[in-house]
């Protein structure tokens, strides 16, 4: 808290104007308010909560951390998989996990700290913001005006419609890190990525975990493939998937919550101790008295913003989950710097030039970049993969990681790489250099000619490269090269 | 001693396919027409085994092991009982809308199991009804009704309906929720059904259902081969049963300047390519024994050979490259790619043959063998009895190979013909 909400904080003395309030201290706030104070702007953040938003307290960071102990105790589970013994007392102490992730949390937390900010010259401001007018706003009765504003205050959870969920009592991701104690039997409902994620890292931990997911694969944007070898993989670690199945009532016996399932035309009902939501996010708009700064927003989907990321409001910008679809940290930086540059410099980047990864950290990870098929046939674009299964690559076979594949779409007769779906034990790191290719339209020819260090997984990507330059020596070619090997 | 000479292809061919043509003589109840999902006891009827059925009756009276009158016979038992079946669509019918549920009881013909009304069953079905239809061309009062039964059936079917109001077509539908919440995705067997909902007089499908469920398509390149992607064998397979496709394109093969037979041929390729690398080193896998589909397998979480507990998965559509792969292996699959790829499957038919005999009994396929589940004397887990769906591909695809029939037969067929023209496809025989 010393870091990202100091107890005993004043809040400065206003500037007479300044040439960017920032409304929100997560990610896209900070970068904002960082890159705008760089360019030598006079900078105010107005954060009302934890600075360092949801990635740092309730999101990225702590799920990642725990991630990673369950792993460990999965592979521990898995030893003889790879020639070691089983130790022969696996014991979860989910208070160290806990106690781990706080730390690490706390950390970090150090590069978002108010001292950081306050020494780069933002001035911070704790405490709600609300808009008086359409150059000014008030942060707890303090009047902040300015030339420009960008507002960046983030997603909260969306909480499910269940009857007597609240009543029952349930989890999302602002308060399940701060679980003391590891339940016994958890309900996931939502497959969406923190669902999956949390269901499969509280399983390892030795929780009995059941996940329900309404549609029929979980990940309902990512390629069936990839959901698929997911919903496998989640079977293998001992979680029940309930996929095509909705909650539809919670209620309260004995200390225990009973949570009655529907599957089509299949009833059941399970009883556990713990109930995680993960269904979707809902921006934070609503505190913010948009409608005096004359910026138009919808409930569900955010602030409008066109594709510089200014709203109906020409003073004002928005960043990051409050109005993009792409609800991740590195979209928000980034679309927290298009909205700085073009507020402060008059520029005119888009949004839409974005080429924007992501990765949903469950084991193996799956990752994504740019189009998928079904988007590039919308489009009339024709499009070819070049798969290859991670059981082709000697570093995931020395690994004992061989479940996933590498894929690349690219439009039809050319190299040009449309858009790439990666599963495997470290997709979020093998996804970048897809990213880059696109980004620096460098087609798969290019990426055969560069070396890969051998071995690493990474190298599927060149391999599917590879497949691509073999595609283009056509049979009568090989023939003759057959013959002339011949002679 | 004279030497023991391995049976030529046609002599083996024509063992296995007629021990196949079996199953139906054995499954059936001759009061209606109807045939057992499977060998089991108390198996409940298949609706897409009837079709298959259907289907083989008159590749036995070609090759003079049913009586032509005798198939009529049976062929009439079954669409009669069709006809009048109970299409309310309550909960213990036998169908609606034109549709059947998947399992019917043996006897009664009712909703056993509380199946889904299956648009892939009925489309397998009706398939199998208009090749009888096709093949029993004479003028004789019951060849005359068997036509006019199977052209009521399929005139009868609500293709529309089916489609529940969405862009594709639904897979199933039961009176007590509705339709089910899965539809078609990505390429798989149901071309068949498409080009009989497309090529309906009476419910034709609405709107570009067509190309909406071709958009879903992958095609990919894995192994060396540029395939549309499907990872169980079957998928490459049923729709092949009944069309020809050699030679005819819909928008996406132009595209991909392929048809869907040549797919098929590398979609087999790509499964032995899968058995030769053997990612999860099952025992038995290698370039002469291949095949992984939807078929019956192991159960119960039993050791391999090397003692190591595996994940098993039942009755399963296994497929490659991403699995579910628990060591399976269907015998009758390879087999059921002779028209594609007639050298590499009859290679694998008669090495399977030769290393585990115990796939098949009275020379008829078990629905799969794994050979990493090996007894004390080494021979491999079988899936007991028979399933009527893999006798049947057996029987279609081997004569399909041998003399085209049935692709002849359905070539001529009208309806296949519009359906197929409606989906885009042109060229060729078409």
């Amino acid at each position: 808290m010393e870091n990202v909400r100091p107890p005993a904080w004043r809040n400065p003395q206003p500037a007479a104007r300044y040439n960017l309030v920032v409304i929100g201290g997560g990610p896209a706030g900070l970068v904002a308010a960082s890159a705008a104070a760089s360019m030598g702007a006079k900078v105010a953040l107005v954060e009302r909560a934890l600075l360092g938003g949801g990635c740092l307290n309730v999101g990225c960071i702590p799920s990642k951390t725990i991630i990673r102990t369950s792993r460990l105790y999965a592979e521990m589970r898995n030893a003889e998989h790879y020639g070691a013994q089983i130790p022969a007392d696996i014991h979860v102490d989910f208070a160290a996990v806990m106690q781990r992730m706080r730390r690490i949390r706390a950390r970090i937390s150090r590069v978002d700290s108010v001292q950081r900010l306050s020494a780069a010259g933002v001035d911070v401001f704790l405490g709600e913001a609300r808009f008086t007018g359409t150059d000014a706003l008030s942060v707890d009765g303090t009047r902040l005006r300015f030339r420009k504003a960008v507002v960046a205050t983030g997603a909260r959870p969306d909480t499910p419609s269940i009857p007597g969920l609240v009543e029952a009592g349930f989890m999302t991701n602002e308060n399940v890190f701060d679980l003391t104690e590891l339940p016994r039997r958890l309900l996931v409902i939502g497959g969406g990525p923190l669902g999956c994620e949390l269901a499969q890292a509280f399983c390892r931990f030795g929780a009995q975990t059941t996940i329900v997911q309404a549609l029929p694969l979980f990940l309902p944007k990512e390629e069936r493939d990839a959901a698929q070898l997911l919903a496998d993989g989640f079977a293998r670690d001992g979680i029940e998937v309930r996929l095509n199945t909705e909650a539809v009532k919670v209620r309260m016996e004995d200390g225990q919550k009973f949570v009655d399932l529907i599957s089509d035309d299949y009833q059941s009902t399970v009883a556990v101790d713990a109930i995680l939501t993960g269904t979707g996010r809902l921006p934070n708009v609503e505190r913010l008295n948009l409608e005096a700064a004359g910026v138009d927003c919808d409930a569900t989907t955010g602030i409008r913003i066109d594709d510089f990321l200014q709203t109906s409001n020409p003073r004002i910008y928005a960043a990051g989950d409050a109005c993009l679809e792409h609800k991740f940290t590195h979209t928000a930086d980034a679309s927290a710097r298009i909205a700085v540059y073009n507020a402060l410099a008059l520029g005119r980047r888009r949004l839409s030039a974005l080429t924007i990864p992501w990765c949903t950290y469950t084991d193996p990870e799956i990752a994504h970049v740019g189009l998928y098929v079904r988007e590039a046939r919308d489009q009339d674009i024709p499009v070819r993969t070049f798969t290859i299964p991670m059981h082709d690559v000697h570093r995931a076979i020395a690994d004992g990681e061989e479940v996933g594949f590498v894929k690349i779409h690219v439009k039809e007769r050319t190299d040009r790489i449309l858009g790439a779906t990666i599963v495997a034990r470290h997709a979020g790191e093998m996804i970048n250099e897809i990213t880059l290719a696109i980004v620096a339209r460098i087609g798969l020819r290019t990426l055969a000619r560069v070396i890969h260090a051998y071995p690493t997984q990474v190298e599927a990507i060149k391999k599917a490269a590879d497949a691509y330059v073999a595609s283009l020596t056509r049979p009568t070619s090989k023939s003759l090269l057959r013959r002339w090997a011949a002679r | 001693m004279a030497e023991v000479s391995e049976p030529t292809d046609e002599t083996l061919l024509g063992e296995l396919q007629r021990a196949a043509f079996g199953y139906f003589l054995e499954a059936v109840n001759p009061a209606n027409g109807l045939i057992a999902d499977n060998s089991r006891a108390n198996s409940p009827v298949s609706i897409a085994v009837v079709g298959f059925g259907l289907s083989s009756y008159p590749v036995a009276v070609e090759h003079r092991w049913l009586a032509r009158a005798d198939a009529v016979e049976r062929s009439l038992a079954a669409l009669r009982f069709f006809r009048d079946s109970d299409q309310s669509g309550g909960p213990a019918a036998t169908g609606y809308k034109g549709f059947y549920y998947h399992f019917l009881d043996l006897h009664t013909g009712l909703r056993v199991w509380r199946s889904e009304l299956s648009m892939i069953d009925t489309a397998l079905l009706i398939a199998g009804a208009l090749t009888a239809s096709m093949y029993f061309d004479a003028n004789t009062p019951d060849e005359i009704e068997l036509r006019e039964l199977a052209d009521m059936l399929y005139r009868r079917i609500d293709w529309r309906w089916a489609q529940g109001g969405g862009e594709t077509l639904r897979q199933g539908w039961k009176p007590e929720c509705g339709f089910l919440h899965y539809g078609w995705e990505g390429y798989n067997e149901a071309i068949v059904l498409y080009v009989l909902a497309l090529g309906s007089p009476s419910h034709p499908l609405e709107g570009d259902c067509y190309h909406a469920w071709t958009a879903t398509y992958q095609w990919e390149n894995l192994y060396g081969y540029d395939f549309l992607y499907g990872g169980p064998l079957f998928v490459h397979q049923y729709s092949h049963a009944w069309i020809d496709f050699r030679g005819i394109r819909d928008r996406f093969m132009r595209e991909k300047r392929c048809d869907y037979f040549e797919n098929s041929r590398r979609a087999t390729l790509v499964q032995r390519e899968y058995a030769q690398r053997n990612p999860n080193e099952f025992a038995g896998y290698d370039e002469h024994c291949w095949g992984l589909t939807a078929c019956d397998g192991p159960s119960d979480e039993l050791p391999d050979v090397t003692g190591e507990p595996r994940r098993l998965f039942g009755y399963a559509a296994r497929g490659v490259p991403y699995g579910p792969d628990d060591g399976t292996i269907a015998g009758w699959t390879s087999l059921a790619s002779l028209p594609f790829t007639p050298d590499i499957a009859l290679d694998a038919a008669r090495n399977m043959q030769l290393r585990y005999p115990e796939m098949l009994s009275e020379s008829r396929y078990a629905s799969g063998f794994n050979p990493s589940l090996a007894t004390a004397d080494h021979r491999a887990w079988v899936s007991p009895g028979h399933f009527g769906l893999d006798q049947g591909i057996v029987v279609m695809m081997i004569e399909n190979h041998r003399t085209g029939l049935i692709w002849r037969l359905m070539r001529e067929c009208s309806y296949v013909r519009a359906g197929l023209r409606h989906a885009g496809f042109r060229g060729g025989w078409l």
